[in-house]
Order: C-alpha cells, then sequence, then structure tokens
C-alpha cells in the first residue's frame, strides 16, 4: 500500500513540466462537476445507489474507454490510510471533502496525476485537470475531452434549461470551476495586492489564500476562481478568468521589475536571509517556512539565487506540509518534532541541490 | 435596519455579494439567522457557502409569506428531500428537485449566478433535441443581422438553413 507512487512522491510528474508564466504562476486547474441522471446525488443517495454510481463509474475506466489518457488507476478510498489520504489532499489530487466525509468514494488518477476523477464526493464525478504555468485553456481542453468520454458511457443529469444540474446551486449549468495558483510576492511587499484582489472580487471571481487557514494566504500564494457557472459558456468562463489573471501576473512582473530597479540590494539581503535560515534553522513552523520559501522563490524568479531551482521549491511546498512530514518520517509526529523535521527536510534538500 | 427576514428586530448581520459586478445584500437579525441554519459566521458549526444559499433561499421575492410554510412541506417524489431541508442544506438532493422546486429557484439562481438560464456545453446524446434548437437559435439571430446589414441574400442562405433544421427537429 505505502509504495504508491501518488503518495509517495511529493512532486507530480506535470508539476515538473515547462510552461508559460511560471515565473508567476504555478498551476492552472479546471474541474468539471457532473452526476449520473437516475441516482440521487451523493448526499441522499442510499449505500447501494452510491455503490451503484461509483461501480458504474469505475467501469469507464475498467471497461478501456480511458486508455487514450495513459494507464489510469483506480482506488477506492476505503482502500486507503488516513495519512495516505492526507498526502493526496496536500497534493491537490483529492479535495478534503473526499478525503474526510464521502461515502463509498473512488479516485481515478491519470498517469501524470495531471487528472484526477474523484467519484462520490458531493458531485456523483468531478473531473480535475491540472497544467503546469499558465495554460488555463489546455487545461479546459483536456478536462473536456475527458467529460465526453464519459458522456459517451453513462447518462448524465443534463436539464435544457439549467443545463448540468449539480448538487450545489453555485456549480449548476456548466458545472466549471477554473483557477490559477499565483505567486504574488512583489503585489505583496509593495502593498498593492488587498486593491487588486478587492477589484478581481467585483468582477465575478472569487480568490483565496492556498494552504492558508482560511482565507489567509500564506506564502503569498492566491487562488482565484470563477464563481459564475451558469449564464456563460465554458469558453467566456475561461476567457474571462484568463484575461484577469493575465492582468494581474503583469502586474506582478511590472512590480517585480520595480522593486529591482528601486531596491535591488534590498530585495536580495531578503531573498538571500531567507536562504540563510532556511539552510540552518533547526525549527521551523509552517507559517515562516511558506513565507520565507515565498522569498526564495522570488530570488530564483530574479535570477538572485543561483543555487537554488523552481523544482526543489515545487517539491518542498508539498513535502513540508504535516502528512506529507509524517509519511516521512514514519511516525505521529507531535507540532514540535514536526517543526524539527520540517527544518531538517528544508535544509537538506537545499544543501542537496546547492 | 430592520432585519429582513422578520421585519421586526433590528438587522445586525450584513451579507454583500458581488455577482458580475452587481451588488447584492442581506441584512437580518441573529434570531433569524441562528432559526436559518447558524448563518453567523465565526460559531462552531462554521459558516460555509451553503448557510448563505439558505439565507438567500428563504428570500421570499414575492413577498407572499403565507405560502412559505406550505413550500416548507413540498417534497422532491425523486429523493424525498423536502424543500424545508434543501433550503437549510443549500444542496439538492438529486436532478429531480430541480423541477419540483422550479418555482422557487431562479430568483435563488440570479442571486448566485446573476443568470438562470444555462448556455454552455450540452451533451451529444442526451441533448440531440437541444443542441438543434441551440444551433437554429443561433442562426435566428444570425439572420436577424443580416437583414438589418441589408445583406439580404445571406439572410436568405440562413432562412433556408433554419427551415432544414426546424424539418429535422420535427421528425425528432
Amino acid at each position: 500500500m505505502g509504495n504508491r507512487q501518488y503518495t509517495a512522491e511529493a512532486l507530480s510528474p506535470w508539476m515538473k513540466q515547462d510552461a508559460p508564466d511560471r515565473d508567476v504562476v504555478l498551476s492552472s486547474r479546471v474541474r468539471i462537476a457532473r452526476n449520473l441522471r437516475h441516482l440521487p446525488f451523493p448526499m441522499m443517495a442510499s449505500a447501494a445507489q452510491s455503490v451503484e454510481a461509483m461501480e458504474r463509474l469505475l467501469q469507464v475506466s475498467e471497461s478501456g474507454r480511458l486508455c487514450g489518457l495513459g494507464e489510469v488507476s483506480s482506488v477506492r478510498l476505503s482502500e486507503l490510510s488516513e495519512l495516505e489520504k492526507q498526502v493526496l489532499v496536500e497534493k491537490h489530487l483529492i479535495s478534503p471533502a473526499l478525503a474526510n466525509h464521502a461515502q463509498h468514494a473512488a479516485l481515478m488518477l491519470g498517469p501524470g496525476e495531471d487528472i484526477s476523477l474523484m467519484v462520490n464526493e458531493e458531485d456523483h464525478l468531478r473531473i480535475q485537470c491540472l497544467h503546469a504555468g499558465f495554460q488555463l485553456k489546455e487545461t479546459w481542453d483536456t478536462a473536456s475531452k475527458i467529460d465526453d468520454i464519459f458522456e459517451e458511457a453513462v447518462d448524465y443529469a443534463f436539464d435544457e434549461k439549467y443545463g448540468f444540474l449539480t448538487s450545489c446551486p453555485t456549480n449548476v449549468g456548466t458545472g466549471i470551476r477554473a483557477s490559477v495558483m499565483l505567486h504574488l510576492p512583489a503585489l505583496v511587499m509593495t502593498g498593492q495586492i488587498n486593491r487588486i484582489l478587492s477589484a478581481v472580487t467585483q468582477v465575478g471571481l472569487a480568490v483565496r489564500g492556498v494552504y492558508g487557514e482560511g482565507s489567509e494566504a500564506t506564502g503569498n500564494l492566491f487562488q482565484v476562481s470563477n464563481q459564475i457557472t451558469l449564464g456563460q459558456s465554458e469558453s467566456e468562463i475561461i476567457e474571462h478568468l484568463h484575461a484577469v489573471a493575465r492582468q494581474i501576473i503583469e502586474h506582478e512582473k511590472a512590480a517585480r521589475a520595480k522593486l529591482m530597479n528601486e531596491s535591488r540590494l534590498k530585495v536580495e539581503d531578503r531573498v538571500k536571509r531567507s536562504f540563510g535560515i532556511l539552510s540552518y534553522a533547526a525549527v521551523i513552523d509552517a507559517k515562516e517556512a511558506s513565507q520565507r520559501l515565498s522569498d526564495l522563490r522570488l530570488g530564483v524568479h530574479l535570477g538572485l539565487l543561483p543555487e537554488v531551482d523552481e523544482g526543489t521549491l515545487n517539491e518542498l511546498l508539498v513535502s513540508i506540509q504535516p502528512g506529507f512530514l509524517q509519511q516521512t518520517y514514519g511516525e505521529a509526529l507531535s507540532p514540535e518534532q514536526r517543526d524539527m523535521t520540517r527544518a531538517q527536510m528544508i535544509s537538506s534538500r537545499l544543501a542537496t541541490h546547492a | 435596519m430592520v432585519c429582513q427576514e422578520c421585519g421586526q428586530r433590528p438587522a445586525t448581520l450584513h451579507f454583500t455579494k458581488y455577482v458580475n459586478g452587481e451588488k447584492t445584500e442581506l441584512h437580518i437579525c441573529e434570531a433569524c439567522a441562528r432559526e436559518k441554519g447558524e448563518l453567523i459566521p465565526g460559531t462552531p458549526s462554521g459558516f460555509s457557502i451553503h448557510n448563505l444559499l439558505s439565507g438567500l433561499m428563504d428570500f421570499d421575492p414575492s413577498g407572499i409569506s403565507a405560502s412559505k410554510a406550505q413550500a416548507q412541506t413540498l417534497r422532491c417524489e425523486g429523493c424525498g428531500m423536502t424543500y424545508g431541508q434543501f433550503s437549510k442544506l443549500g444542496r439538492f438532493g438529486c436532478a429531480r428537485c430541480y423541477k419540483q422546486f422550479a418555482d422557487r429557484l431562479d430568483p435563488l439562481l440570479k442571486r448566485v449566478h446573476g443568470n438562470t438560464v444555462h448556455v454552455g456545453k450540452v451533451p451529444k446524446r442526451a441533448g440531440g433535441l437541444v443542441r438543434l434548437r441551440r444551433e437554429i437559435d443561433g442562426l435566428k439571430r444570425e439572420m436577424q443581422q443580416k437583414i438589418a446589414g441589408e445583406d439580404f441574400e445571406s439572410a436568405a442562405d440562413l432562412r433556408d438553413r433554419i427551415r432544414e433544421l426546424e424539418r429535422e427537429v420535427q421528425n425528432g
């Protein structure tokens, strides 16, 4: 059980690929919510109905229809340990709701971990596609193709007026939620972030912190996503998000250029101090680690830190999360032990790549 | 400000939502909020999108609260969920709920999405006829534009194509 690649490795294969605007955009994601026509949604389904939904959807993979995606691994969540589920959540491959609350839940995972199909979450089927960097349109194309494959094999709940029917009224219509994960340290440093984010929420998009408690952003990572799913076509939704994200990216790039022009020494000092602390600290909490790793990421993209590569930072983003730390060290950790092992994990990774 | 729900106690909870730049506000008192499923942020049960939705759902846009008690007991024949449960949970139980609760749905969807009609993807198998009708609607709009632009030749071509598709719809 413990040897599954998708729980053993912190860095998913798709994250290693070269991609546009990687200096600001970590990843692009599209999620499609779909339900089977003749069965109640998971919340109201009996155990037998949930099993039926799961079997029907897993059958689509087992019948070989998904073979164009490479070798898809299917797993029922009941076969996974709590820790394995937590690691999958930390890698963004499943949602916390699927890990913690779902009955008769299952997961189908593409070989590159860029495709994750959740069964019996809030809806019968959640198709999730992830691409590195700023590739929203490509991500939507992939997700839409998978949607078409399922539609050939199962009857979807669809209404002429309301579109694809979902358990939550916030998803009805297209059923899609598209998002980009943005690293915006320069906008935070220059105090422009609140103005920009509040503008974003006024054009029908939502912003939340990634890996933070509630909406608080740690490590200057922000997820921007569409809110509206009804009354706009998928391409309109994608294009709107794309256009707004493009503007945020350009603002971030301009702020970085300004920082380098006006206060290069200060930025360089900040980046290198963080590198020093991460390389030598014996104990570090999650919040400080995320903040300092953000400094390193900025340093790498500004060319101030040749001794670190971006891949190491992407890997650390996941491997310093509580579940992953516990898995690496093979035992349950107290909060103090966690802060200690986190510091060890970071300093050893930074040393091997230096 | 008086609570929009009971119309008696002062409103102490204020929610603002932006959809397409259009602002909608909800002002209610704590008693009404609690009644409707712990709408108060920061309480142990937490505050979720579903709580907010249920708050929006009980908004009777017609203002006829006499029908409200009756509506609460409305039950979906597909999954057995009542309207009361739906407005508490903020989630549908099955595809048929959309039909059963249709009367009260449009105001809610309008608040959430600013729209009530799907314009995106249509499933190839289940949506064959829907697809054709959508295509006809699109062609009709295009034809009107051509007529407005006095391009009658193109408009006539479009008219023929529309007739062809309409025949297809009639033949199923």
